[in-house]
Order: C-alpha cells, then sequence, then structure tokens
C-alpha cells in the first residue's frame, strides 16, 4: 500500500514535469487519449420508458421535473437538454412504429465548448469525460454557440452566479469505479460502457451480425473529429434527430487558420505599417528637397537676370551720360567757335 | 467659459434631446435593476438554443465594426501620411474609445458573472479560444485609445508635460491600434467558423475573419462621414477653421476609399461564394435576402460613393456613408442571428424582447451624452489655442 501510494507520488510528479510539454506541443489539442471511454447507444434496443432520464436527475442531483419521468406523454414533443436535464429521450417515427434516441453531451474527443471556452473552464479527462468548472466560468455563452450538438444548458434564471449544465459522463461515479447512472439503469442493455476501442468493435460486429437491421455507420466514430458517446441506429441518423451534415473536422481544425494568422499579423503588421510610414515620409522629405531646390534656383536665376539687367541699365546710362557730356562739350565748342567767328567779322567790318 | 456659453447650456436642458435622452436613461436603470436581480431570463428573450441575442449582434458586433473609424482615420493621416485628415483625428479617435468602452459596459449585462470578465487575461487563459483573442485585443486597444485620447485630456486640464509625452508617442501607437484592430474585428468573424453547421451557408466561410475585418475598413470609414454629419449642426460653434475648411476635404477622400474598400469587399465575398460553391442557395429565400445585403448594402453604397466622389456631391456621399453604416449593421445580424440556427422551426426562433432594445438603446443614450460631454470641454473640434500647428 505504501509502495503503490509513492509509486502513484511518483507517477504524478512525472505527469506534472511532462504535462506543460505536451501541453505547449498540442496546444491546439485535447486529445486524443488512447484509453478514453465511451457509451455506445443502440437505437434498435431503446424502448423511450424515460428510466435513464429518471437515473440521471437522481446522481445529478437535479431539480424535481415538472411532469414525473414514468409519464410517456412527455414523449410526444421533441425536447432538448436544459437546465434541469442533462439528458432526454426522444420519439420519433420509424418505418417500423416509434424508434427512440437518448441525447445528452457526447463528450467530443476535440469537444468544440473546450475549444471555445476563453478561461479553459471545459476539460476533456483522460477518462473520456468532458467536464466544466464552474469556478471560473464568466457566463459568456460562447460554449452554446459552438456546440455541434447543442447541448450545453445555461441557467438564465440565476441573477448572479449562473452556470453552464451539461451531462458529465458522470465523472465522479467513475472515479468511485461506478457506471454512469443511466447506462447502469438501463433496462434493455441499449447503453454499453467501456472503452471507446471497443465499443466501436462491438457496433461492427452488430452491424455485421444484422445487416438488414441497421444502418451501416456508427454516428460518432468520426463525426466532428469523433465522440466518446456513439450511436447505432435502423433509421437513417438523420431521421432519429442526428445531423449528418457536420463533417469530419473537429472544431480546433475549424479555428485553427483563424488563430495561425494571429502571430502572423503581430509579426509583420509593424514592418509593413512602419514601412508604409517611412516610403510616406520619405516621399515627403523628397518632395520638400525638390521644392527648396526649385525654390533657390529660381531665386538664383532671378537674381542673375535683376544683376544683368542692372548691369546693362548701367552701362546704357554710363554710354548716355558720356553722349550727353560729348553733346555739351561739342555744343560749348561749337559756340565757342561760331562766337570766335563773330568777332572775326565784326574786326574785319571794323577794319 | 462665457456667459454666453452658459446661458446656452440652461436654455437647452429641456430641449427634445435631452428629454428622449432621459426616459431612455431611466428605462435603462430599470432594466438594469431587473437584469442583476431576474438573472438574462427575466429581462431577455434568449434560450438554450439562442444563447446571444442583440446585445452580442448590436452592442458588441456593431459597436466594434462602427467604432472602427479610430484607427482608420489615425492610420490615414500618421501612417498613410495624410496629413490633411488631422483634424478629424480627435473625434474620429474619441468616437472609437466611447466605442469600446461602451462595449465593454454592454457586455456586464450580458454575461452571466461580469466581475469575471478580467479572468480571461489574468486568470485561466483559453488560448484555443477566438473568444479569447477578442477578449485580450479589446482590452488592449480600449488602453491604447485611451492613452491616444489623453492629448485632448492634458490639454484641457493645462498638463502640458505629460501631454507632449504622449504626443511624441502618437506612431507606435497608431501602429499598435491598426494591429490589435485587425486582430480583434477580424477574430469576431472567426468566433462563428467554429459553428459551420449552425450558419447558413451563405454566410458561413473560411474567410469570415478576412470579410469581418474588410468590412469593418468602410465602416470605420463610413462611421467618420456619418458622424460628421451628426454632429456638424449640434457642435458647429465649437469647430475651428481648420476642422470646418478640411472637412468636405475628408469626405472626398475618405468617400473615395470606401467606394474602393466596398467594391474590393464585394469581389472577396464573391470569391467566397465561389470557393465553396454556394450560387445554387442563391435561388432560395436566404438568397435573396443575401443578394439584397449584397446589392442594397454593399454594392450600391460604393456606386453611389463613387458618383458623389465624382460629382463633389457632399449629400450624396453623406447618404451612401448612412447607407454603409446601415449595411455593416444588417451584415452583423445575418451572422450573428438571422442566419444564425436558420435549420431551426420559426417557433424555435430568437427575436429581441423590448427589455433587451432598452438597454442598447441606453448604452448608445450614454455614448451620445458622453460625447458631447466631451465634445464641448476638450479640443476634440478645434485646436487648442496652445498648440496650434504643435503636429
Amino acid at each position: 500500500m505504501l509502495r503503490r501510494t509513492f509509486l502513484g507520488l511518483l507517477g504524478a510528479a512525472g505527469a506534472s514535469v511532462a504535462l506543460p510539454r505536451s501541453a505547449a506541443a498540442g496546444s491546439k489539442k485535447f486529445g486524443p487519449h488512447p484509453d478514453t471511454m465511451g457509451v455506445l447507444f443502440d437505437a434498435t434496443r431503446c424502448i423511450g420508458c424515460r428510466k435513464c432520464e429518471a437515473a440521471c436527475n437522481e446522481v445529478n442531483e437535479l431539480p424535481a421535473p415538472d411532469r414525473k419521468f414514468d409519464d410517456l406523454s412527455v414523449l410526444d414533443t421533441e425536447r432538448r437538454t436544459d437546465e434541469k436535464t442533462y439528458t432526454v429521450v426522444n420519439k420519433y417515427q420509424g418505418m417500423n412504429g416509434p424508434v427512440y434516441r437518448k441525447a445528452q453531451c457526447n463528450h467530443c474527443l476535440e469537444p468544440a465548448c473546450a475549444s471555445a471556452c476563453f478561461v479553459r473552464a471545459f476539460k476533456k479527462q483522460p477518462n473520456g469525460a468532458v467536464t466544466y468548472d464552474a469556478s471560473v466560468c464568466v457566463g459568456c455563452r460562447y460554449c452554446m454557440v459552438a456546440c455541434p450538438f447543442s447541448i450545453p444548458a445555461y441557467e438564465y434564471g440565476e441573477p448572479l452566479t449562473p452556470r453552464v449544465m451539461k451531462c458529465t459522463l458522470c465523472a465522479p461515479r467513475l472515479a468511485e469505479g461506478k457506471l454512469p447512472g443511466c447506462v447502469e439503469r438501463c433496462p434493455k442493455e441499449a447503453l454499453t460502457f467501456g472503452p471507446r476501442d471497443a465499443l466501436i468493435e462491438i457496433a461492427r460486429a452488430r452491424i455485421a451480425a444484422f445487416p438488414g437491421k441497421y444502418v451501416d455507420h456508427i454516428y460518432g466514430e468520426r463525426e466532428m473529429g469523433g465522440t466518446s458517446w456513439m450511436y447505432i441506429s435502423g433509421e437513417p441518423f438523420s431521421h432519429i434527430g442526428l445531423r449528418e451534415d457536420l463533417g469530419t473536422a473537429s472544431a480546433p481544425e475549424l479555428t485553427a487558420g483563424a488563430l495561425a494568422a494571429v502571430p502572423m499579423v503581430v509579426g509583420l503588421w509593424p514592418v509593413l505599417l512602419g514601412g508604409i510610414y517611412a516610403v510616406s515620409r520619405r516621399k515627403d522629405k523628397v518632395a520638400n528637397e525638390e521644392r527648396v531646390t526649385a525654390v533657390k534656383d529660381a531665386l538664383a536665376k532671378a537674381a542673375a537676370e535683376a544683376e544683368k539687367k542692372l548691369h546693362e541699365e548701367l552701362s546704357k546710362a554710363e554710354t548716355a551720360g558720356r553722349r550727353r557730356i560729348e553733346v555739351e562739350v561739342k555744343k560749348a565748342v561749337e559756340e565757342a567757335l561760331s562766337a570766335k567767328d563773330e568777332d572775326a567779322e565784326k574786326s574785319e567790318e571794323e577794319v | 467659459m462665457t456667459v454666453e456659453t452658459v446661458t446656452a447650456e440652461r436654455k437647452s436642458l429641456f430641449t427634445p434631446f435631452n428629454i428622449i435622452a432621459a426616459v431612455i436613461l431611466v428605462a435603462g436603470l430599470v432594466v438594469t435593476v431587473m437584469r442583476f436581480t431576474g438573472g438574462l431570463g427575466a429581462v431577455t428573450n434568449l434560450d438554450q438554443n439562442n444563447p446571444w441575442g442583440i446585445w452580442i449582434s448590436f452592442d458588441l458586433l456593431c459597436g466594434v465594426a462602427l467604432a472602427a473609424g479610430g484607427y482608420t482615420t489615425s492610420a490615414a493621416c500618421y501612417i498613410f501620411g495624410l496629413k490633411k485628415y488631422h483634424s478629424g483625428v480627435r473625434p474620429a479617435i474619441l468616437t472609437a474609445f466611447l466605442g469600446y468602452a461602451l462595449v465593454v459596459f454592454a457586455l456586464h449585462y450580458d454575461v452571466g458573472r461580469p466581475w469575471r470578465l478580467p479572468y480571461p487575461i489574468f486568470v485561466q487563459q483559453g488560448t484555443t479560444s477566438l473568444l479569447f483573442e477578442v477578449g485580450l485585443c479589446v482590452f488592449l486597444y480600449l488602453t491604447v485609445l485611451f492613452v491616444e485620447f489623453t492629448p485632448a485630456m492634458f490639454e484641457w486640464l493645462g498638463m502640458k508635460k505629460i501631454r507632449n509625452i504622449v504626443v511624441k508617442g502618437t506612431l507606435a501607437l497608431t501602429i499598435m491600434g491598426v494591429i490589435l484592430s485587425t486582430l480583434h474585428q477580424s477574430s469576431l468573424g472567426a468566433l462563428f467558423s467554429i459553428a459551420p453547421s449552425k450558419l447558413h451557408p451563405l454566410w458561413y466561410s473560411p474567410y469570415l475573419p478576412v470579410f469581418f475585418f474588410v468590412s469593418s475598413i468602410c465602416a470605420g470609414m463610413s462611421m467618420v462621414i456619418f458622424e460628421g454629419t451628426l454632429s456638424h449642426k449640434p457642435m458647429h460653434r465649437l469647430m475651428d477653421k481648420e476642422y470646418l475648411d478640411n472637412h468636405d476635404g475628408l469626405i472626398l477622400g475618405f468617400g473615395k476609399a470606401t467606394s474602393l474598400v466596398l467594391f474590393g469587399y464585394f469581389a472577396i465575398k464573391l470569391i467566397g461564394l465561389a470557393y465553396d460553391n454556394n450560387w445554387h442557395y442563391l435561388t432560395t429565400g436566404w438568397g435573396a435576402w443575401y443578394m439584397v445585403e449584397m446589392l442594397g448594402f454593399v454594392a450600391l453604397p460604393s456606386f453611389l460613393y463613387a458618383v458623389g466622389v465624382r460629382d463633389r456631391n457632399i449629400p450624396l456621399i453623406k447618404w451612401a456613408a448612412g447607407l454603409t453604416v446601415l449595411g455593416i449593421v444588417v451584415n452583423r445580424f445575418n451572422v450573428s442571428l438571422v442566419a444564425f440556427n436558420y435549420f431551426l422551426p420559426s417557433s424555435q426562433r430568437y427575436f429581441p424582447s423590448w427589455s433587451e432594445i432598452t438597454i442598447s438603446l441606453f448604452v448608445v443614450a450614454i455614448g451620445v451624452l458622453a460625447f458631447r460631454f466631451i465634445t464641448t470641454r476638450m479640443p476634440i473640434f478645434h485646436e487648442h489655442p496652445d498648440y496650434k500647428d504643435a503636429h
């Protein structure tokens, strides 16, 4: 006993050391858990007695229903899971009379709710259960948007402490070594609990043994990346309220592209935007420089022209001045000469 | 403040605007009490199949898209070097800051335990979630917008030194703003990429994040034009010459840009349609509604913008802006409500309750009042005399 405790501690220590690494390696994945457990539902066996609903209500200590569990007229209207009901059985019209199908959380291998939750309130446990931790839940209800099976329900009546409610695969009972409540109570063995791989084997064997009785498909083997809860049926699955257009891509795969783009934007945008800024700055600078040079050139040209003009004017003025002096001198000389001539004429007359 | 403005404000206390705002505020407070005593069930029409209503579609998705004017205008001015839009930056930043603050405020009504809103960032990080991405970016961007807004506040308070320090970081803040906006605008679209089975194929696309980002650019620029038009008359006395002189230029420039981006958006929407080969849905009823959105709210405003810019027809551009804003609302409602859960019978579909509409109006009213309070006091539509030509 002591030795086992010690080994257990050792294992726990090892796991906790290994955890960050494995979490980092597959930061977008929640599985795979090779030893995941699951439940196989066989629609050809279910008789719609609602005993599983009653058991679920008891073991999960949920509030009493409006109508008792042995009231089968409830089956006349299609229901879904809600904040007081983790599982419901619905009645569908089959080819040979009524067919029943139980609905509850399918405990996806790669859960959409866990992928969508921004506080990691949902966890895919190694035993297969997808569990919810109300102590961190903000109540944004994105899990309800994300779930392809429309399973999680919300306590709309709670003003300040609403929780998201859904099947836990009876994780607390599994930990005690017990079966899920519904599986234990089913009187027709329509529910089989076991390792998921083994359940697929069982389902294949049943389909092979009664080829006319079953549709050759295990619903949940691959839908949305595979689920822990799987279904086999004699009716096409879309006739018993299971959508056949979900595809095989898991929720993390659907959002992987958008998430992968984030670090690229963070890395590239500063370069791109900084580049645009630098180019626009440089263009402004070049334009400015060109303007300054152009202005300088124009100024220089204008100055040169002005100087030339001034020079010309000056030289013109000089010539004009010189000419004027010359004229004046000439005039003076002519006057002087004419005065002399007159004097001479006068003296001639006098003589 | 001069005596004149004081009397003007006193006179305006019983205007129709103030009376309507007061009625909305009182009704909003009543619903607030109901919400936090009776829970979401008491005031909303939300149910197990319809977890998100108009508080997400309008207050969050439309609120964030229409607040995109902050990053588009500041990027145009500070990164693309279009300095002539400078006078439009402050009103746009203020609108964006108030828009985001109100988005966060409105979320307090919608989420179950609002005091845990910091949990995804500070307690336990769900990094696989696109909502984590949105939350982190909105938180950071709200901080960036607040810092970008503070110079106006510091000028008002006369705190020169710290104002000058913040202004020095303008370029870095603008780049951060564009990065964060790119991320969360697109992530809001990517939120729905996890639910291909619930969203009608005409609206679901692997390109949802790109569609949301590109349309947010149109929304932001149109909102700048639209909001400028709305505030032009009541705020005219606060607008300085620079703002008024550049206003028509800004409308023409943004009109031209939005026309082009809308055209590109129309093209990538068609590419998305072709990529998933969804043409055959166009002949269904959903296809008719899809074409109303694409032709009436994308192609038509793109065309009207182009004609308005060519003819320098400012009123036509303003109409195109209003149509684009309405188109963004139509698109966000289509993705998150109308085409979401399209397969459910009509009896299980969601329609908002009066209380939900009241809270949405309440949030808008608070935004308008805060905008008026700030623009009448701080240098938003005009430059502070001490800092003229300081940019």
